[in-house]
């Protein structure tokens, strides 16, 4: 998990230093709520986790379903069955999701500041 | 109790006094009491998330369940490590940027009112003590057979343990606690792991070949507990979605500093329960192989010292008495945790924030706190002590119920829901922990035909073990309803800037210690 603290770096001091400038004055957050780039990053975060968050729950929620017909019972390899299988797989999934998102997420932070020093540089008038 | 057990389990005392004498010094405002100051580092809060999973339920309980009912026990595993997914892609961060010490404080941070504070808090109180009892029962029983000592003796035992490290250690000893448990159980999980299936000449062929061939298919496939596909889905959602709406694992994201930290705990904590519960396969089966099904159901009918007897097969008596002792230290853990989170709950939401007006000093919410944790602790050791000759493991999962039908949908809609109000969090609420509570005290925990089986005796009008299925949509339908129809009461200007914030301070994490307004 080194690689993902180093990842984290960089976006964490991009965000520390915009903020504490920030922090100081007065936030006007409705300036930021209407803000166009504020808006497009929102939008882009709440799709990826929603649609990502869909897909998990819908493979999860399959395994009690196909888990009680032939398919998932049937034996695969040998004298492993179907529903173990499946399980190991969304394990495997929660490993990879887990992954996938501590990847994408320094990203995010790095458009959130990016939005911050908009607003910022706007003087609270963007 | 010979030597080795005996200096296992003073052992683990020792080290966790150790750790709350250190912690105590350190414990001195309320953000120190209730959130470790929020100076935990990423792993540290990792390992103690994964501590509150791991309960005693789950790595006695789970690899009791796959040794006696196959893959029915398995079930549990999937469920505590996908969880973690939901955790982390939609509640973490912003609970992290929007919370203080409580769910009630991340909910008034959007609708400032007493009422919501009181519903929450009493949610809360509800889910403790319903996971307590059960811990806490467990807990008088397992000690009693690991141990040789009386069951009240136990539960006073664990209560007194429990009630210490709160009391003078809050949240950094109760952590502390934790995380070392989670080390201690993840290296004994993986060393009882790794000699059964070196027993199976590390092939996974071999291990299903031998417990297909000794006990029958029937263990390689669900069915043994659950009869049909509608009671295991609805088992899965309870604890798929119930882990995000827990209050003692939410209040952990509130030690640490900001959104980034909250999301390496929860990424860390994946990782950890994801090695542990496939591990339980390994306890499962060689418990089955090793020690037989006969003689698991002698020791405890339910299965809960498969491991124990497991750990005595393969490694006499000091591996008992280490694993023993690591199962001990998991009870310990667990509860303090929720000693800790009942007690935010009744001293910071209900004392401080509604009966004082949030005008409380410092050293007088430190006094409450305390004062609320010993509450909490004396109630559930009560409870625990009358509910002894009663099978109330099934609690917990009524806890997971109502996390995912009472806490969730209004953590999601309050993030998420521009158009949300007060009245649909006050309507959510109310309908998840009412639904959850009724048609469980209505389903076949509660009621069963066979005597003893249950708690009455009789025909359950319910079907369903855990009714998540039925009380999940109700409570995101109730917050829904009672936002829509409510509309025109509720000031829309004022609401809609007070979003702007929230949807603000959620997406960046700005100002996260500024939450008040």
């Amino acid at each position: 998990m080194a690689n993902i603290s180093t990842l984290n770096n960089q976006g964490e001091k991009m965000i520390k230093t915009t903020f504490n400038k920030v922090e100081k004055e007065q936030i006007d957050y409705k300036t930021i709520d209407q803000m166009a780039s504020f808006n497009q990053f929102v939008k882009k975060k709440n799709t990826f986790l929603f649609s990502v968050t869909a897909v998990f729950l819908t493979f999860y929620i399959l395994l009690p379903i196909l888990a009680f017909t032939p398919v998932l019972q049937q034996k695969w390899v040998g004298n492993i069955t179907g529903v173990w299988v499946y399980s190991a797989a969304l394990f495997v999934m929660t490993i990879a999701l887990c992954i996938v998102y501590t990847r994408m997420a320094p990203k995010f932070d790095k458009i959130a500041a990016e939005v911050m020093a908009e607003y910022k540089k706007g003087g609270g008038t963007a | 109790m010979n030597l080795v057990t005996a200096g296992f389990f003073l052992g683990i005392v020792g080290l966790t006094l150790i750790i709350t004498y250190i912690a105590a010094k350190k414990t001195s405002s309320a953000s120190d009491f209730y959130t470790a100051g929020g100076g935990l580092k990423g792993w540290q809060n990792g390992f103690a998330i994964a501590g509150d999973y791991l309960s005693a339920a789950a790595f006695l309980g789970v690899s009791g369940a796959i040794a006696l009912t196959g893959f029915d026990g398995f079930f549990f595993s999937v469920g505590y490590v996908v969880a973690n997914l939901v955790l982390l892609y939609i509640i973490a961060e912003p609970m992290r940027n929007l919370g203080r010490y409580t769910l009630a404080d991340m909910l008034t941070a959007r609708f400032n009112e007493k009422r919501i504070r009181g519903v929450a808090a009493t949610g809360t109180i509800i889910i403790v003590i319903l996971y307590m009892i059960a811990q806490l029962v467990g807990a008088g029983a397992l000690i009693k057979l690991l141990f040789g000592i009386d069951y009240w003796l136990a539960v006073l035992i664990v209560g007194v343990m429990m009630t210490t490290y709160v009391l003078f250690g809050g949240m950094t000893a109760t952590s502390w606690v934790q995380i070392i448990k989670a080390g201690l159980l993840l290296f004994g999980t993986t060393l009882l792991a790794f000699l059964v299936f070196a027993k199976f000449g590390f092939s996974f062929m071999n291990m299903f070949d031998t417990i297909s061939a000794e006990h029958g298919d029937k263990f390689l496939n669900p069915g043994m507990k659950y009869s049909s596909s509608i009671d295991s889905v609805s088992m899965m959602m309870a604890l798929v979605l119930g882990t995000s709406g827990l209050p003692h694992i939410l209040m952990r994201f509130f030690t640490v500093k900001d959104a980034k930290t909250a999301r390496s705990s929860i990424s860390w904590t994946t990782w950890i329960t994801a090695i542990f519960f496939s591990l339980t396969i390994f306890l499962g089966f060689g418990a089955m192989h090793f020690v037989g099904i006969d003689a698991i159901k002698l020791e405890n009918a339910a299965g809960n010292t498969a491991a124990p007897l497991l750990a005595e097969y393969l490694g006499g008596n000091i591996l008992l008495s280490f694993i023993a002792a690591v199962a001990f230290a998991t009870i310990l853990a667990v509860v303090s945790g929720l000693v800790l989170t009942g007690a935010s709950a009744i001293s910071h939401d209900i004392y401080g924030e509604i009966i004082k007006d949030g005008k409380l000093t410092e050293k007088q919410q430190v006094i409450a706190a305390r004062i609320g944790s010993i509450s909490i602790a004396i109630i559930s050791i009560i409870f625990a002590l009358f509910a002894q000759s009663l099978n109330v493991s099934f609690l917990v999962s009524f806890a997971f119920c109502i996390g995912a039908s009472a806490n969730l949908p209004v953590i999601l809609y309050t993030i998420y829901w521009k158009r949300f109000n007060s009245n649909g969090v006050v309507a959510a609420i109310v309908t998840g922990v009412v639904s959850c509570l009724i048609l469980g005290a209505m389903g076949p925990n509660i009621w069963s035909p066979v005597e003893g089986a249950a708690i009455f005796v009789g025909e359950p009008l319910v079907k369903l073990s855990v009714p998540a299925i039925i009380t999940i949509p109700l409570g995101f339908i109730a917050g829904y309803l009672g936002t829509v129809l409510t509309q025109h009461n509720v000031e829309q200007k004022k609401s809609q800037e007070i979003y702007q914030e929230i949807r603000v301070k959620a997406n960046t994490g700005v100002s996260v210690s500024d939450i008040s307004h």
